[in-house]
């Protein structure tokens, strides 16, 4: 009696949670015929900060990478907006991939030297690393020094002419970020290198004794986080118009948040992040106008998470009923042959 | 020869853990590790897969000087091995664990490796097993987990590190079979195990470690009956 064997990865659930995001997807697409001018740009820090929490969650939950300096390569990659902008004389958009490229090479030289950190020397070590940054930043007049700078007129209207086709293009650049940090994290963890990624988390030596490059597939890991998290770093600034280098190099605004949001969805959990960025701008919506008591209420909601439901939001879910909207999961079918 | 050690010393501060070793794998043979707890029977395996580096001499696989290649090349050239106390992929599933080491272990494609895996978990009994989570296995699940796994990556030497213990009489024979049809497939082995006449039912060759050196080598009742080998081993050899 020989048996056949078959590897599948999708669910019933995943299937139809498939037809429902394309659907989605199609909606939020058209959005600029529907969406009005203030919607669009909270649409543009919502698919911001889900691309950055896709690749935060990308670097701690499956490489184990648990970085608090990912701000560097959110300011660099807005500085290259201004530096392409300004002093090279190229279309924004054409900055926002160039803004990528720049953190990530930003990023070997970083990775060289924080790579040597293990654990919690890893997280402090990226931090300072990134206030090392901001401080640069700072130094250079001629990009405004401490105070920064505007993106002049000329410039945002090489863009498009009018505001309403360049609020739709920046507002489907922050579709496509978002969509496409999803759709990377994903197929990432759809090949090999996504089981690797979570063997070397599951078991260091083991992944080692097994063949995989444990240093490698971390590096390739942090490289390509900075470089979507670069391309989020010129489509911020391209929507603010100003730059700072406190505001590009902030922490909380752009590590403290995408922990909370992370944490709060799920770590390890591609939903989590989308889970999570929902809960994030619903809170804002709800108690921005509170000040400090807004920051207190998501800190003491972290830490009630973190202790009650370590898995996020997400996991709770997907542990009760089951449900899976991004199956990377390879189940191995047994179909018995009968012999005749 | 397919793995040789000239002369391997590694210390840790003032413990000798591997004194000088020599040692050799011949291409299709089986050898058996006997020695004391803390011997260093298992540092010895850390020092062929490349967890551990030696101090001084010099390891060979295939005729290459490996003694500075990392673990992951050695895996690669053909090198498998498996862990003493599990170190399982928890939260992948039991067929996830040998895909990962099949598909860099091997260097092959995911697509390519699955037939091999299932192959792999059908022999070593773990084909029911295969889509629970590693992490909820019994421990000799993971102990035949670590055997799969390492079968998985295709290797030429395969290095197994206590995998008998726990094991009632027949699933002692059943896994001296498996290992026996391994062996005769053609990878050489090298066995470290407590469960004298399991080992005994499969090798060619016994080696004896003690205090990190050499204490006895060669045929297994010979090395057995060897005066030095029944000092160390009192209670075992009198058996």
């Amino acid at each position: 009696m020989a048996n056949r064997f078959t590897v599948v990865t999708a669910t019933r659930t995943s299937r139809a949670g498939g037809v429902v995001l394309l659907v989605l997807l199609a909606g939020l697409a058209a959005g600029p015929w529907w969406l009005g001018r203030g919607d669009m740009r909270l649409a543009v820090e919502i698919g911001s900060m889900l691309a950055l929490a896709q690749m935060w969650n990308l670097l701690a939950g499956y490489a184990g990478l648990v970085s608090v300096g990912q701000q560097a390569f959110l300011g660099l990659g807005g500085y290259a907006l201004f530096v392409g902008g300004i002093f090279l004389g190229l279309n924004p958009l054409v900055c926002i991939p160039l803004a990528g490229l720049a953190a990530a090479l930003f990023a070997i030289p970083t990775a060289a030297l924080v790579f040597r950190l293990r654990a919690a020397y890893f997280a402090i070590g990226t931090w300072v690393v990134a206030e090392v940054y901001m401080l640069s930043f700072a130094q250079v007049s001629a990009l405004g020094g401490g105070s920064g700078m505007s993106l002049p007129a000329d410039v945002v209207r090489g863009i498009a002419e009018d505001a309403g086709g360049r609020d739709a293009l920046i507002y489907w650049c922050a579709l496509a970020l978002a969509v496409g940090a999803t759709g990377l994290v994903y197929g990432l963890l759809r090949t090999r290198h996504g089981l690797a990624l979570t063997a070397i988390r599951d078991s260091e030596p083991a992944a080692e004794s097994v063949g995989i490059d444990n240093a490698r597939t971390r590096w390739l890991v942090y490289i390509a986080a900075a470089f979507v998290t670069g391309m989020v770093g010129a489509l911020v600034f391209l929507s603010k118009l100003r730059i700072s280098p406190d505001a590009a190099f902030s922490v909380v605004d752009w590590t403290a948040y995408v922990i909370f949001i992370v944490v709060i969805g799920g770590v390890g959990r591609i939903e989590g992040p989308i889970v999570g960025t929902i809960v994030f701008f619903v809170l804002r919506a709800f108690l921005a106008d509170l000040g400090a008591i807004y920051l207190i209420v998501l800190g003491l909601l972290a830490v009630a998470v973190m202790l009650a439901a370590p898995q996020g939001l997400w996991g709770l879910v997907a542990e009760r009923a089951g449900v899976e909207l991004f199956p990377v999961r390879r189940r191995l079918i047994v179909e018995k042959e009968q012999q005749a | 020869m397919l793995i040789r050690l000239e002369g391997v010393t590694k210390r840790f501060g003032a413990l000798t853990v591997a004194d000088g070793l020599d040692l050799h794998l011949a291409e299709g043979e089986a050898v058996g590790v006997l020695g004391p707890n803390g011997a260093g029977k298992s540092t010895m395996f850390n020092l062929i897969t490349g967890g551990l580096r030696p101090d001084s001499g010099r390891i060979w696989f295939d005729g290459r000087d490996i003694t500075r290649l990392s673990p992951h090349s050695r895996c690669r050239m053909g090198i498998g091995r498996s862990y003493q106390i599990p170190h399982p992929f928890a939260k992948m599933t039991v067929f996830e664990n040998l895909l990962v080491a099949a598909a860099f272990g091997a260097g092959e494609p995911e697509r390519a490796v699955h037939g091999h895996c299932a192959a792999v978990l059908e022999r070593t009994g773990l084909l029911a097993k295969a889509n629970v989570p590693a992490g909820r296995l019994t421990l000799l699940e993971r102990k035949r987990l670590e055997l799969a796994r390492a079968l998985a990556t295709r290797p030429r030497a395969l290095l197994l590190d206590e995998i008998a213990g726990g094991l009632t009489e027949a699933e002692c024979h059943a896994l001296v079979k498996t290992i026996t049809a391994i062996r005769d497939e053609g990878v050489s082995i090298i066995w470290i195990e407590h469960v004298v006449h399991a080992l005994l039912s499969v090798v060619d060759r016994l080696v004896v470690i003690n205090f990190g050196q050499l204490l006895a080598e060669g045929e297994p009742r010979r090395v057995m009956a060897d005066p030095k080998v029944r000092e160390v081993y009192m209670g075992l050899a009198a058996e």
